[in-house]
């Protein structure tokens, strides 16, 4: 007897497609690079990053370690600035559902594996998840050293003295650490690390969080990681503490007053409303909310 | 300026030990490409000047001198502040690298080559200081605007970029920037070339304030004789990757020995 899933990916198979769509010999190279990347957390392992069937800023190197990780029995979920019902979410959802007839879900918590991009899912992760993050630029020195040479020697060396001048900059300039999004982190004390485009919001959400956290990059051919149980600090000043974002509105449709807001235009009068930027964390309350 | 009086103590306690030793370094591209057969020893608080004329090997010397390019033979020893014998080049790049941004200074002929353009004046001050694990904005801040006080650039332009100073104020910017973190040895490759006269007089006192306020020991590079016998208490002659005379700058100017050395001098315009 076949499963439904062994079913779909011996259809797959004989469309001409192997089990998610890389071959089985990048995805040997693609593991041992995140073993590597594992083995010594925030470090930035090269790779031979593949040709995906979509353009490269669209989530290529994402797809690459999730399609590397993936097995027949995971369940998959994928947001795209939270939302699991954005084009870019949809189309790589339906894109591993068809190479791979693995099931999907939008819920968090039914969720092994969680590709995005901008956020982490306000639900708490648990241990065996994945998250697999889509990097556009790894190296977080390149802002202050354009010398992809020199930022490498820096990362060897433990010469980080100029990720402080970038806040420096934002202090001097808009009187506090204006960085919103990928904002600079420590990884076990050790390296500096991009944590791709989450906002900081996001960030203490990274720190001795009980899933494995894997960044790809596709363009720039780079895979981190973060292990599970991690120490993950971000950067900041003594008089000018990390502080995430904060909202004086509630989430419109769910009342939620710790989330990550959208905001949002309603009307072509300029009406504006916040709403979470995770929908299924939304949608979630409101149904919890139904049922009281 | 808090930091001056440490760096005063500290250096006046060894003052017969050399700061910095060069044993028959060599670091040749060609045939007498480069330098070859160095040697002498910096004392704190001394001002060495290399002269000579343009592919004499002056700037290949610097570089070796200043741990950015690793000599074919020789050894360099450095004392350090606790007073513990540094050898350069058997040391790890970590720790080279530790030394240049601490105790040591590498003011560049082009002040392009060693600013950030990209970020502000207060920023390049502060970068130093931001290394060595200052981690306080408000100590920064203070830090850079004394700095530019001590280089006389207006506190106002602070957050202003580097590239919209004139090529003065960036050469003396690029000095604050190496003298923030008190520095006992600076290197200085041709620091008033590209100037104009009357901004080369006030940039070379300038330096010559603050190398005796802050009793720092210099290696500086010029073809400029006159930047020499001003700031220079020791001079070495090069030519063809030799040094073919050394001694007192007045001694070297007034009264040259070696031919070479006699050429360059009289070469020099009297006004």
């Amino acid at each position: 007897m076949m499963t439904e899933s062994e079913k779909q990916v011996q259809q797959g198979l004989t469309e001409g497609y192997n089990f998610a769509y890389l071959d089985e010999q990048t995805k040997r190279m693609i593991r041992r690079g995140l073993l590597k990347a594992v083995a010594i957390p925030g470090y930035q392992v090269p790779f031979g990053g593949r040709e995906m069937p979509l353009p490269y800023g669209w989530g290529t190197g994402g797809m690459q370690v999730t399609a590397a990780v993936l097995g027949e029995q995971d369940v998959l979920k994928v947001i795209d600035q939270g939302a699991d019902d954005t084009t870019n979410a949809v189309s790589i959802r339906r894109f591993f559902s068809r190479t791979a007839g693995v099931q999907t879900t939008e819920r968090t918590e039914a969720a092994t594996i969680i590709q995005t991009r901008h956020r982490i899912p306000e639900a708490e992760l648990k241990k065996d998840q994945i998250m697999v993050y889509q990097v556009p630029i790894p190296e977080p020195l390149r802002f202050i050293e354009p010398s992809d040479s020199e930022t490498k020697t820096m990362h060897a060396l433990n010469d980080y003295g100029v990720m402080h001048v970038k806040l420096y900059e934002d202090i001097a300039k808009y009187g506090h650490i204006a960085t919103a999004y990928a904002y600079p982190v420590l990884v076990d004390d050790r390296y500096v690390m991009d944590p791709s485009p989450i906002p900081k919001f996001d960030n203490p959400k990274l720190d001795v969080s009980p899933a494995l956290m894997l960044f790809g990059a596709g363009r720039e051919k780079r895979l981190y990681a973060v292990p599970p149980y991690t120490r993950v600090s971000s950067l900041d000043f003594d008089d000018h503490p990390f502080e995430i974002q904060k909202w004086d509105h509630s989430c419109a449709i769910c009342g939620s007053d710790h989330s990550y807001l959208d905001e949002i235009i309603v009307d072509d009068s300029g009406t504006r409303e916040f709403v979470c930027s995770d929908t299924d964390y939304c949608n979630q309350r409101v149904a919890q909310q139904e049922k009281q | 300026m808090a930091a001056l009086p440490s760096i005063m103590e500290t250096t006046a306690t060894v003052p017969d030990q050399p700061l910095l030793s060069v044993e028959n370094i060599s670091r040749l591209f060609g045939p007498e490409k480069g330098c070859q057969g160095v040697s002498f020893d910096l004392y704190p608080g001394e001002v060495l000047g290399i002269v000579g004329e343009s592919g004499s090997g002056k700037s290949t010397l610097l570089s070796v001198l200043s741990g950015r390019s690793q000599p074919q033979d020789g050894v360099i020893t450095y004392r350090g502040q606790q007073g513990e014998i540094i050898d350069l080049y058997s040391s790890s790049e970590a720790e080279r690298r530790t030394l240049l941004r601490t105790e040591w200074g590498f003011v560049e002929q082009n002040p392009r080559d060693g600013l950030r353009m990209g970020v502000s004046a207060g920023a390049n001050i502060g970068e130093r200081l931001m290394a060595q694990g200052v981690r306080n904005y408000g100590v920064l801040r203070q830090e850079a605007l004394d700095w530019l006080q001590h280089v006389e650039i207006d506190a106002n332009r602070i957050d202003d970029l580097p590239r919209t100073f004139s090529g003065g104020m960036q050469q003396r910017l690029q000095i604050a920037r190496n003298l923030v973190s008190s520095p006992r040895l600076v290197f200085m490759d041709e620091p008033t070339g590209g100037l104009d006269v009357s901004v080369q007089a006030r940039l070379l006192d300038l330096l010559r304030r603050l190398v005796r306020e802050l009793d720092l020991a210099v290696v500086i590079v010029t073809h400029d004789l006159a930047v020499a016998r001003l700031l220079a208490d020791r001079l070495m002659v090069m030519r063809r990757s030799r040094v073919v005379e050394s001694g007192l700058t007045d001694q070297i100017l007034d009264d040259p020995q070696h031919p070479y050395t006699q050429l360059l001098v009289s070469s020099v315009l009297q006004p």
